[in-house]
């Protein structure tokens, strides 16, 4: 399957140059890297969930033991997630880094996905949650590192869009 | 056997224990006892402390960690029991207080009311050491036990369906948040599980 491994890679070296040492997940076709690279690297411990949610809950006692960690989910994850987003996170302040393979966009072959992918921005925004897209390889790196030092600085969870360019080699 | 014995039954064991509650009569009926630095009461969404007790557990493996759960939240979040089953973290107690009923919004029944088995559900779901018990005798036993064994609990106790008369206390939910995490990164490695 054509999802790139290249910028799969630069995802997963720039949470870990962020200090990343627990990554939730649950499968997701664009994922797919990400988690194997996540599930081989001894320093990082990749914790798979049955529902995205759960991955609320376990950042935030790994924020609160002192240990950086990032979710990895789509958006209808996110979805799931948003009662312990709003409930938990935002009610205790707690920082969530949340990269959401941005599904259901323009070059969207899947019917199922397109309706939860046109959902996630409004939602964002909803919520209140600052995000940001990451559609180039030459960008990684540095909104990654913005990403997690405004998590970590306004302790409130932000999110950054996994885009088709990035994942998706055609 | 009444939940608040439960807890004062256990209490003297939690001094180094980084705890982790669920809302409501069991937030309260800690805090009635005596409310500590490494005591946090997730005082909503409901599910998620056996996920949060999970995210220390991992981050923290020197450290003790203790979840006081119902079978309401349980039964919001069943998924969690088997992400707990899968990673087992030794150092992880998951203590669910089932009264087969949702007391703090009027008491209506839950489905351990009607015979769904928390515990039969936490085994089956791959969780190493399962138990339910009835008694604060047997309470106590199985709550050391689990604390002194390197193998992940879920004990599930059957307690009466009554608590207190109100749920909110004088602690702000962003004072307790703040001050445990400061208890937490401020234990030294090693030490509390001693």
């Amino acid at each position: 399957m054509p999802v790139s491994i290249d910028n799969s890679r630069l995802i997963f070296s720039a949470l870990k140059d962020q200090g990343v040492r627990i990554i939730s997940a649950l499968p997701e076709t664009w994922l797919v890297h990400l988690i194997r690279m996540a599930d081989d690297d001894p320093d990082v411990s990749l914790v798979r969930l049955a529902k995205e949610e759960e991955g609320v809950g376990i950042s935030a006692g790994a924020h609160l033991a002192g240990a950086k960690s990032a979710m990895l989910m789509q958006n209808h994850g996110f979805l799931a997630s948003i009662n312990g987003i709003v409930s938990l996170a935002q009610l205790y302040r707690v920082p969530l880094l949340m990269l959401i393979s941005d599904r259901g966009g323009f070059g969207e072959g899947d019917p199922w996905q397109t309706e939860g992918g046109g959902q996630t921005v409004p939602v964002l925004d909803a919520l209140r949650i600052r995000w940001t897209r990451l559609d180039e390889p030459a960008h990684v790196a540095h909104r990654i590192e913005q990403a997690m030092t405004l998590a970590q600085s306004s302790l409130r969870p932000v999110a950054l869009l996994l885009g088709r360019d990035l994942m998706w080699e055609d | 056997m009444r939940r608040i014995d439960a807890l004062k039954a256990v209490y003297p064991r939690l001094d180094a224990c980084a705890v982790v509650t669920i809302m409501g009569a069991v937030a309260a009926e800690l805090q009635s006892i005596g409310h500590r630095p490494n005591f946090f009461y997730l005082q909503h969404a409901m599910g998620l402390a056996p996920s949060m007790g999970l995210g220390i557990a991992l981050a923290r493996p020197d450290l003790k960690v203790v979840v006081f759960d119902g079978d309401g939240s349980v039964l919001m979040n069943m998924g969690v029991l088997t992400t707990l089953g899968r990673y087992r973290p030794a150092n992880l107690v998951h203590v669910v207080f089932d009264n087969e009923s949702l007391l703090s919004v009027g008491g209506f029944p839950t489905a351990t009311g009607t015979g769904s088995d928390i515990a039969a559900i936490a085994a089956a779901a791959g969780v190493p050491e399962t138990a339910c018990v009835r008694t604060i005798e047997d309470f106590t036993a199985a709550f050391d036990s689990a604390l002194d064994s390197n193998r992940m609990t879920t004990l599930v106790a059957k307690v009466d369906a009554v608590g207190p008369k109100q749920f909110v206390t004088d602690l702000g939910l962003l004072e307790n948040r703040f001050q445990f995490q400061r208890w937490l990164t401020s234990v030294p490695a090693g030490k509390a599980a001693d």
